[in-house]
């Protein structure tokens, strides 16, 4: 298959170059938020480091991290790097677990962000004469902005649905013949299972690609969106904290997601030392934004663990590639010595069609850790047979011994009777924590 | 033919059959027969009543997870060994049930026998050719 490039230059660079270009922008981008971020100059003056000890990517590792407390303690205006009047956007995270994470823009910003964008569109075989349908939410959430500024700079005919409204969704897709979805890769399953309600095969829908992020998913996910839609379906990751999605985004050969590290530096560290680990090994991701003007983070900790790799890539793009992080290293809980991540339920649940509306309860009991996922069953999944019910935990647990490798005991529950602390599920309760 | 069978989710834990039947007490609702299947962690009621209309809205409201099933209702004479000959029936028509139960009636020498069957027709047809009378929603009104 052809291959086709955003920037092609960019995206087939060879390591040196890509390296000696990183160490340039990394001595300009420290000095820049050295000298017009106060917060980040005195975590740089505790650790002893000038800008001047900086003198290329080698030296990385001298910086401070910066970690999501710190965006809050900073909120809003403390990691700013550029006044106000040249700012021309925020984006924000929908600040759930405590205080949300605003981001600001320049223009520059804002443009870089949407060439990020455009890469991972092309690389899913996007071109000008494409009709891409952005079902990501707008609005404060990258997601839509994001995807919208890429497919405009393709050049794609864009449809900017946003999320939500589905049977609207539908017929904008089918009227218009929209080849490329741009969504959480939920959101995509439940656009499939509509379409297949209305009677359509995946040959009657006009989509060849979907470009799917901002929620974990699994391979099994991938597959059944793809059977029912008819298309390729290609990840894509980012955060608020360092433009949005676009960061990394996923190619033909569907093997990991090439990171645009031009703009963003990637580290893995171990997240209990903060050493940097060697490539191929598992830790948590680090990104340095290299151009970022307005929010430049160094060396933010995004809590996600993953692994990262330079092996060759058909697709003939150089660019670093990052496995599918495997969930976030706040949310992870040790439970008879393997990790879990609530979000790894969360994906089984999706895969097997439940909401997901769970709560993991683990406790010890005898010297030994007991696991119990509650699970919100919906009126369509009840049924007036026991041994239904019980089948159905049945085969839960053990979609969740495959995924974790541990078996949990599942238990079924009506629908809106786990408990919620200001409207959001509490998703973990550890009763180990207490003894 | 089939009537209604009114099935509600409760966790196994202490008071909860008496919050539903609270519920359906102070909305009128007369339970003429109720069964119970429990584990270790849950129950399922299963409730015929008289006005499951009215039962299945104000326990929804309730926010309680709720199934109306129809099941075969079946006449049967209050005697030793009449139930047997019912179950005989569907056992020849290879019929599985699922569940059952049974109640009396005040006012006839019967008793009335619930039956949750795959086919509710296959069931139907068996007991009806076999000289059986099967308990309609009128029946059930006028308990």
């Amino acid at each position: 298959m052809a291959q086709n490039y955003y920037q092609k230059e960019i995206e087939t660079m060879s390591v040196s170059e890509m390296q000696k270009l990183q160490s340039e922008k990394l001595v300009k981008q420290v000095k820049h938020v050295y000298e017009n971020v106060p917060y980040y100059r005195n975590l740089m003056d505790e650790k002893g480091v000038k800008p001047e000890d900086i003198h290329g990517i080698e030296d990385l590792h001298k910086l401070p991290f910066l970690t999501k407390a710190d965006l809050r303690e900073a909120y809003p205006y403390g990691l700013l790097a550029k006044p106000l009047d040249e700012c021309v956007r925020i984006q924000s995270t929908s600040g759930t677990t405590g205080r949300r994470v605003v981001a600001f823009y320049t223009q520059k910003d804002v443009d870089l962000w949407e060439d990020c964008c455009a890469r991972a569109i092309v690389a899913a075989g996007g071109t000008n004469k494409d009709v891409c349908q952005v079902a990501y939410g707008y609005g404060l959430f990258t997601g839509g902005a994001g995807l919208n500024g890429g497919s405009h700079k393709v050049g794609c005919l864009t449809l900017p649905m946003s999320s939500g409204n589905t049977d609207r969704q539908i017929q904008f897709m089918t009227d218009l013949s929209a080849t490329i979805l741009c969504c959480t890769p939920s959101y995509a399953a439940y656009i499939g299972e509509t379409l297949k309600e209305q009677g359509y095969k995946p040959e009657d829908i006009p989509l060849k690609a979907g470009i799917f992020g901002a929620e974990p998913w699994t391979e099994e996910m991938r597959k059944g969106i793809e059977q029912t839609l008819g298309i390729k379906a290609y990840d894509i990751y980012g955060l608020t904290e360092t433009s949005g999605p676009g960061v990394a985004f996923e190619c033909s050969e569907q093997t990991g997601m090439h990171i645009n590290e031009d703009h963003f530096l990637a580290e893995i560290i171990d997240p209990n030392t903060g050493e940097v680990l060697p490539e191929g090994e598992k830790g948590e991701l680090v990104f340095t934004s290299l151009d970022k003007e307005a929010f430049p983070l160094l060396r933010y900790r995004t809590r996600d663990i993953c692994v990262l790799s330079r092996k060759k890539c058909s697709c003939g793009r150089t660019l670093i590639k990052m496995a599918k992080p495997m969930g976030r290293t706040d949310d992870m809980l040790i439970i008879r010595g393997v990790n879990v991540f609530p979000s790894q339920i969360e994906t089984v649940l999706l895969n097997e069609g439940y909401q997901p509306n769970y709560q993991i309860v683990v406790d010890r009991v005898n010297n030994t850790d007991t696991f119990e996922v509650n699970v919100e069953m919906s009126a369509e999944q009840f049924t007036d047979k026991v041994s239904d019910v019980l089948a159905m935990e049945k085969s839960l647990a053990s979609a969740m011994k495959t995924m974790l490798g541990i078996n949990p005991t599942v238990h079924l529950v009506a629908p809106k009777t786990i408990a919620r602390s200001e409207g959001k599920a509490v998703r973990v309760i550890d009763k180990r924590k207490l003894v | 033919m089939a009537i209604k069978q009114l099935t509600v989710f409760v966790p196994n834990r202490k008071g909860t059959i008496a919050s539903v039947t609270d519920i359906l007490a102070k909305h009128q609702v007369n339970i003429r027969a109720l069964s119970i299947a429990e584990t270790e962690d849950f129950g399922i009621l299963r409730l015929i009543v008289n006005d499951e209309t009215t039962a299945e809205k104000v326990l929804e409201e309730q926010g309680y997870l709720i199934k109306v099933v129809e099941v075969v209702g079946v006449k049967i004479g209050d005697e030793p060994g009449k139930l047997t000959g019912a179950l005989d029936v569907l056992d020849k028509a290879d019929i599985n049930v699922e569940y059952l139960y049974a109640f009396m009636t005040r006012t006839e020498k019967h008793a009335y026998v619930v039956l949750r069957v795959e086919s509710n027709q296959a069931a139907e047809s068996a007991l009806t050719s076999a000289g059986y009378k099967l308990i309609t929603e009128a029946d059930v009104n006028k308990l």
